[in-house]
């Protein structure tokens, strides 16, 4: 089970299940997988039904990037068969492998993988049982459309079903199998469209929001006034004067939830309990925004980490030609559907219908949360909105799971309120990254320093109670028992280009906020700094900011994305607007990706206007061209607004950002025009691609500004600087 | 609680709820529907748009009391009787303007509403005819495009 946040992917070194050097692109990748070591047979991935059909199984959860269409793509590519004849059964506790989390832009390299090779496992399994059942040479068999048929035509077609007799292949799923010929590909590399966008158009229920069960009951949670505050009393007579057919309330200690038969009684109900109740001061929060923030921020006690280190840094001091300090606020995921579970405790046994990114970790989470064995529990991933990471989706389960106990029999749906979603997930950690450098006579970045403090940026409940939200405020209080994953905060914190002397430190704090993993953990962060440093220095060298780039570069790939896009961008004719540019490797080891903006700057009102951007990736071999570029696009406008204008506000008391009128976010006018350019690779790994736009994006729309404006901004929000 | 009868996606429909229930609960619970959805309640977000009268407006605050004499459209009403698309649903699907998706309703709606005012928007006037709902996945380019390209299909 994968509970920490480790880089799985190294392109380097020898692997440790009897793989060595020499393994071609894409197998390494799989053998490293969680899923495939502990689900090594075809049918844990890959079921064969009636018809003609099959059924693909994947850990992951569908999120919006596509993943259910591109396991689908995969499997029906190895198996000749047309989409529409594949089903996907997404991540389910007890039915589907054991993925972990669908996070860290992993889907692709791990599962998807996984479903090929079991796919085209399967092949060979079904032609072998072919060429037995039909006294007929392999090579003479053709495997197409569910049925294996004799190449030079004529009658004798078998189905899959009738080859397999009901039961289903067993068999490993070999690592060593031939794959299908990337030039016979039908539908892996081609811009295959969702089937599901079909069905959310129309109104199909295809959201855990919009489950319904006979009997069930609909629960608010009323969330204290602020972090830490204790529940002291309710009145719940007044409450059920108000509103007689309540069905249940629930207290225990500072968890205080209701119950109805009526969806908006219990609105109404969470309203009036908030009314009705009295609540202790929570320890209060310091009264700090921007500059002085990040200079709180920076005073906390810290634990500090050597991230990495090459060379000498002594002549540093010397040397020293620029140093800068940046930083970011916290930000949120800002769901636009708030997070919503469904419980339902029968028959001994809970199950739970949750758009957690991660089931089977959720459902330890639960039975460590209510102490009943695990296998009691059963977890059924169904869509919710976009999380962008670890949102409220695994608190509201708890909330759910803990109501469902409370009222035996009946299915319960918790749907959080807007501000409950706002003031409650766990954010994006502020950060605050310094940097220091030396320029040798060529111009060449001799020296680099890079320190940067953050909090945790990754705090999922991984099997543990602790984390839930509800955990710190039951009665009985759950402990911690392990600590955070403090790795996500240095992600893209080392330098990709050629530096012989440089060192990377990083200091965590536990800072005010609530936080966990948001699209991108630290390589937001650390690549806004990074890239917007990179600018500056190219200055300094006189260098245009591609060739400070390119010059500091050795991996080809790289150096290509960042041409294309030099030459896609030649042309753009600059009218009282800038043009800047970023580039990274995602954690050092993923995708490549090269992003340029033009924006235009308002110096009377201080406005920024992100006209376009444009992005050029390469991410190894493209399953589905068309969810590549749609995830770029959604990232880039996505970045473009944290970056703009995005903070979470608080004061002494409690979170202030507690709607979109006190946070803000991107609006249709504000959205710029966008264009991707796919690189693709069709003989390199298969790189996930969700989240290696969010730091470039933030660095180019910073150095474009700079361009148009004079204004180097190293503080974000953009707009809140001051033009 | 009380009586209603309300006029939706061209069916007369008779519910019992508390007069002050916002339109949005009814639609989902008394109803069945999947359309419109629970974004912020507070006419924020725009996840919870229906058509009154052919015009795209929230769902989340209007008491179903006040719903009475409307006709009112939901998502799953713009499906014709063969179960084939709307030209902005089609549009939709086309250009594939759509990641996490939820924000469709509010988009879709919008389009439509938008398109029934003024046949051949400009960027601009898109902009502002779709500027009360919000995504969050940053989908806008593709669905100016799917408006632009249902605009263009009615031609």
């Amino acid at each position: 089970m994968i509970t920490s946040r480790r880089n799985f992917i190294k392109t380097t070194g020898c692997l440790t299940i009897g793989f060595c050097f020499g393994v071609p692109a894409g197998r390494s990748a799989v053998a490293k997988a969680g899923g495939l070591q502990e689900n090594p047979h075809i049918n844990a991935w890959i079921e064969v039904l009636a018809e003609g059909r099959v059924r693909v199984l994947t850990g992951k959860m569908e999120l919006g990037q596509g993943i259910r269409t591109a396991v689908a793509q995969v499997a029906a590519e190895e198996l000749n068969m047309q989409m529409s004849e594949v089903d996907v059964l997404l991540a389910e506790t007890g039915r589907t492998p054991n993925e972990g989390y669908t996070a860290g832009s992993d889907s692709i390299e791990s599962s998807a993988m996984s479903i090929r090779y079991a796919a085209a496992t399967a092949r060979q399994k079904l032609l072998e049982l072919a060429s037995r059942k039909m006294n007929v040479p392999l090579s003479e068999l053709n495997l197409a459309d569910g049925k294996v048929s004799l190449q030079k035509g004529g009658s004798g077609a078998v189905t899959f079903a009738e080859l397999l007799d009901g039961k289903q292949l067993t068999d490993e799923v070999l690592l060593t199998v031939s794959l299908k010929a990337k030039d016979k590909y039908q539908l892996v590399g081609k811009a295959i469209p969702r089937e599901d966008i079909h069905r959310m158009v129309s109104g199909e229920p295809v959201y855990v929001q919009n489950l319904r069960f006979p009997g069930m009951l609909h629960a608010r949670v009323v969330r204290p006034p602020s972090y830490g505050a204790k529940l002291l009393q309710v009145d719940e007579q007044a409450v059920r004067q108000n509103l007689p057919s309540l069905s249940k309330i629930l207290v225990n200690g500072s968890f205080l939830a209701v119950m109805a038969e009526d969806e908006y009684q219990a609105i109404q109900a969470q309203q009036l309990l908030r009314e009705h109740s009295k609540w202790s001061d929570g320890p209060p929060l310091p009264k700090v925004s921007g500059e002085s923030l990040a200079k709180y921020l920076q005073s906390l006690p810290t634990r500090t980490q050597r991230v990495s280190g090459k060379g000498t840094m002594a002549s540093l001091a010397g040397n020293l030609i620029w140093k800068a300090r940046y930083s970011k606020p916290y930000i949120m995921h800002g769901s636009i559907g708030p997070s919503c579970a469904v419980a339902w405790y029968h028959e001994s046994r809970l199950d739970v219908w949750s758009h957690s990114q991660g089931v089977y970790p959720l459902r330890e989470s639960l039975a460590d949360l209510l102490q009943v064995p695990a296998e009691k529990i059963h977890v059924k991933g169904v869509p919710g909105s976009g999380c962008y990471g670890h949102n409220g989706a695994d608190d509201v389960a708890a909330d759910a799971a803990l109501l469902a106990m409370a009222d035996p029999g009946r299915p319960v749906r918790v749907q959080w309120m807007r501000e409950d979603e706002h003031a409650w997930e766990p954010y994006g950690s502020a950060m605050i990254m310094e940097l220091e450098a030396s320029l040798d006579t060529k111009g060449k970045i001799s020296q680099w320093k890079y320190e940067l403090w953050s909090d945790s940026h990754g705090a999922r409940p991984g099997g543990e109670a602790a984390n839930l939200l509800v955990a710190q405020y039951l009665e009985k209080p759950i402990k911690r028992q392990s600590s955070g994953f403090s790795g996500g905060a240095y992600r893209n914190a080392e330098p990709y280009y050629t530096i012989p002397n440089q060192q990377v430190d990083a200091n965590i704090f536990k800072g005010p906020l609530r936080v966990s993993s948001l699209r991108g953990l630290g390589a937001y962060g650390n690549l806004f700094a990074i890239e917007s440093f990179m600018d500056e220095l190219a200055e300094k060298a006189g260098k245009d900011p591609y060739e400070f780039r390119l010059d500091h570069l050795e991996d080809e790939r790289a150096k290509e994305v960042i041409r294309t896009l030099r030459m896609r961008v030649s042309k753009e004719e600059l009218v009282h607007t800038g043009m800047g540019m970023a580039f990274c490797r995602y954690k050092n080891s993923g995708t490549y990706i090269a992003m340029a903006a033009r924006v235009a700057v308002n110096k009377q009102n201080s406005s920024v206007e992100v006209q376009k951007m444009w992005a050029v990736i390469d991410a190894g071999e493209v399953i589905n061209l068309d969810g590549i570029k749609n995830q770029i696009e959604g990232s880039m406008i996505q970045s473009a607004s944290w970056t703009l204008q995005e903070q979470v506000r608080f004061d002494e008391k409690q979170v202030t950002s507690r709607n979109w009128d006190s946070y803000p976010i991107f609006r249709f006018s504000q959205v710029p025009e966008v264009e991707v350019t796919v690189l693709d690779r069709p003989t390199e790994q298969a790189l996930g691609v969700g989240e290696a736009a969010q730091g470039p994006a933030a660095a180019a729309i910073a150095n474009a500004v700079y361009r148009a404006s004079g204004k180097r901004i190293r503080n974000l929000p953009l707009v809140t600087a001051g033009i | 609680m009380a009586r209603f009868d309300l006029f939706v996606n061209g069916k007369k429909r008779t519910i019992q709820a508390d007069p002050s229930t916002p339109l949005l609960y009814v639609l989902r619970n008394q109803l069945g529907l999947n359309g419109p959805k629970y974004g912020c309640g507070i006419q924020q977000c725009g996840a919870c748009m229906v058509l009154l009268d052919g015009k795209a407006q929230p769902s989340c605050m209007l008491p179903v009391e006040s719903a009475s004499n409307i006709h009112i459209t939901t998502l799953e009403g713009l499906v014709p009787a063969d179960q084939s698309l709307h030209p902005v649903q089609e549009a939709f699907v086309q250009e594939q303007a759509a990641q996490c998706g939820y924000c469709l309703n509010g988009m879709i709606l919008s389009a439509v509403s938008l398109l029934q005012e003024s046949p051949h928007p400009d960027h601009a006037a898109i902009c502002a005819g779709m500027q009360r709902a919000l995504c969050r996945c940053g989908t806008q380019a593709r669905i100016i495009r799917a408006v632009h390209r249902a605009a263009a299909s009615k031609d």
